[in-house]
């Protein structure tokens, strides 16, 4: 009588370590994206805050902001797959679902769009769905040529300044190996910043001095610094070029820094975004 | 300086410190000229300090100077000033070296309102525009101070100790709000309200110096006013009363100008520590503890210290930002344990 709800059991956890996942919980904006271009949207059981696109992915449980996940609220949720980027913690919270016997994959944190092919290549592997990988990679491998067309046919390369946000002091604006840096880069313009790396907070006179054309800023940004007047009225990003003449692109976070399916798409619009200013 | 010599007249000269007042203010008040001229040529567009003062500049100077160093430099003098004398007028009435402004939850509940804006009102707090946070941090310091203060008043009459022991349970809560919001937010918020705390003079902008200069100067001039009656409370209030200080007003317009003077402070730059704490030491320990001279004195000393740290702020790794905050500590600090061991060697003959 005992024996076979045991062996019942059994049988489900060994078919859950062995045969492609079922339950998912997806940590990172980009990835969740990712899974759900696979085609794997009834796998998801659950994602992090970051996860808005698409639009359903907002209706998913949430287990917590991607850097203070809580160990408990993911095993909550019974996944046998948790997918996560390498910015995903903290660390002890990692360690608690690996000795729980969690299978994590991390992934790379998205800055090119070989890191976005390479993410979707492991994904879907793991989840059995290899061809529609190679089809997905393909798309983006079509639209990334027709964007590097579009753009050798310019002349002129728009000199870019992303800032992140504005929080009174001075805004903090995207250095040298950062997302915004990349789909900079990759729309065919020029990052005004050479001299450091990260997101720091820039000097207004240094603003100034690099004459940026043009102010990249995401949608969320551009909300928190009290919209696009408001912006144009920070010490030193009026006297700029782009600040004289109004030149501000805002565009989602999720599509200009998630680099996740849609990142040649991003890259495009903002590329197109460069000549209707 | 029309303060200074009302003050004067009032006080009877055989003191001896108010023989030194001319000569110490004068070369304070240099010291900061000096600083002022100095810090508006510096800078990472560069406008040499001949033609600077001879007004031979290019259009990209000009434009840098009057629209980004002129208000980033005087709002600088503007709130060292302000947070020193706030200091030393707060050290006063506590009659305790170790009390600063943010005893009376100014700095606390403004970086409350702050991360209530920051992580939970993002959209809502664009209506404000730039200004936003700014509005809140005021707004916020002076709900805190009035808060401690009506605890102060438990007991009908205002008690210092009171106030003192409400101030640390209210800072306590304003503390926890804070590291409940800093737990919901998100990386973006968690940087801007680091930022915020460890304060930055970036966002200078004309109109936040006219607006802090409206609130920050009459403050600043009621606390000079008061330095007569502030001397004569540090022997106690008893003694205070039967020499016929209303000491209950004292207390009433010391708080109401240093909430006022600090909270717009606070407003425009952000949480910049050291000055209001060390500032008031560091003249009281070279020209004594007479409040006629130590208040104006730590305006001045205060508005030269925040001047100079904060053009190092934003010259040292240009073109980046450094928090000023980190700079008035590092500063102030190693220059203040030196005096410490200079006087202890004085008096202990060491």
């Amino acid at each position: 009588m005992k024996v076979a709800p045991i062996s019942l059991l059994l049988f489900l956890a060994l078919s859950a370590q062995a045969g492609t996942p079922e339950r998912i919980v997806t940590v990172g904006g980009a990835l969740t994206e990712t899974v759900y271009a696979l085609g794997a949207k009834d796998l998801i059981v659950g994602s992090d805050t970051t996860s808005y696109y698409p639009p359903m992915a907002e209706k998913l449980p949430k287990v917590g902001y991607q850097r203070t996940l809580s160990a408990e609220g993911i095993l909550s949720l019974d996944p046998d797959l948790v997918i996560l980027t390498e910015e995903a913690g903290p660390p002890p919270v990692l360690r608690q679902l690996e000795s729980a016997e969690i299978e994590i994959l991390t992934l790379k944190a998205g800055r090119s769009l070989g890191d976005v092919k390479t993410n979707i290549q492991k994904i879907a592997t793991v989840l059995n769905r290899k061809e529609t990988g190679a089809a997905l990679i393909q798309k983006i491998d079509a639209e990334s040529k027709q964007l590097t067309d579009s753009i050798a046919d310019a002349k002129y390369k728009k000199r870019v300044i992303f800032i992140l946000q504005h929080g009174g002091g001075a805004p903090l604006v995207a250095g040298k190996g950062t997302a915004a840096d990349s789909i900079i880069a990759l729309s065919g313009a020029i990052n005004v910043v050479e001299d450091y790396e990260g997101y720091k907070p820039l000097s207004p006179e240094a603003a100034v001095a690099l004459k940026p054309e043009v102010i990249l800023i995401t949608n969320q940004g551009l909300e928190q610094a009290g919209g696009k007047e408001s912006l144009l009225n920070v010490p030193g990003i009026s006297l700029t070029p782009a600040g004289k003449h109004g030149h501000v692109i805002a565009m989602d976070a999720l599509l200009i820094l998630g680099f996740g399916p849609r990142a040649a798409q991003a890259a495009s619009a903002l590329s197109k975004a460069y000549e209707d200013l | 300086m029309r303060t200074y010599s009302s003050l004067a007249k009032r006080a009877p000269s055989s003191l001896p410190h108010l023989r030194l007042q001319a000569p110490v203010l004068l070369a304070l008040s240099g010291l900061l000229c000096g600083a002022l001229v100095l810090a508006a040529s510096i800078g990472a567009v560069s406008i040499p300090v001949p033609s600077l003062l001879n007004g031979d500049l290019s259009e990209q100077q000009e434009a840098v100077l009057f629209h980004i160093r002129v208000p980033r430099v005087l709002l600088a003098a503007l709130v060292g000033a302000s947070l020193a004398v706030s200091g030393a007028a707060m050290q006063g009435l506590f009659r305790n070296p170790l009390a600063d402004p943010g005893l009376i939850g100014i700095s606390s509940g403004a970086a409350l309102a702050v991360a209530v804006v920051i992580v939970l009102a993002g959209p809502f707090a664009g209506a404000l525009g730039l200004y936003g946070l700014s509005i809140a941090a005021f707004a916020g310091g002076l709900t805190t101070c009035m808060l401690i203060f009506r605890f102060a008043q438990l007991t009908g009459t205002f008690s210092v100790t009171y106030m003192l022991l409400a101030g640390i349970a209210i800072n306590a809560l304003a503390g926890a709000g804070v590291g409940f919001l800093t737990y919901l937010s998100n990386d973006e918020q968690l940087r801007s309200l680091t930022f915020w705390t460890m304060g930055s003079l970036g966002g200078a902008l004309w109109l936040g110096v006219a607006v802090a200069t409206t609130v920050i100067l009459p403050a600043i001039f009621f606390l000079f006013r008061s330095a007569r009656e502030i001397n004569i409370l540090l022997l106690g209030e008893h003694e205070a009363r039967h020499l016929g200080v209303d000491s209950q007003r004292l207390k009433l317009v010391i708080i109401i100008c240093t909430a006022l003077s600090v909270g717009a402070a606070v407003a425009v730059s952000g949480i910049i520590g050291f000055i209001g704490l060390v500032v008031p030491h560091l003249m009281r320990l070279t020209i004594g503890p007479d409040h006629r001279l130590l208040l104006p004195a730590s305006a001045l000393f205060g508005a030269f210290l925040l001047l100079v740290a904060d053009t190092f702020a934003r010259t040292v790794v240009s073109p980046v930002e450094m928090p000023v905050g980190i700079l008035t500590s590092l500063i102030g600090g190693p220059f203040f344990l030196w005096l410490l061991v200079k006087q202890y060697s004085r008096r202990f003959g060491i």
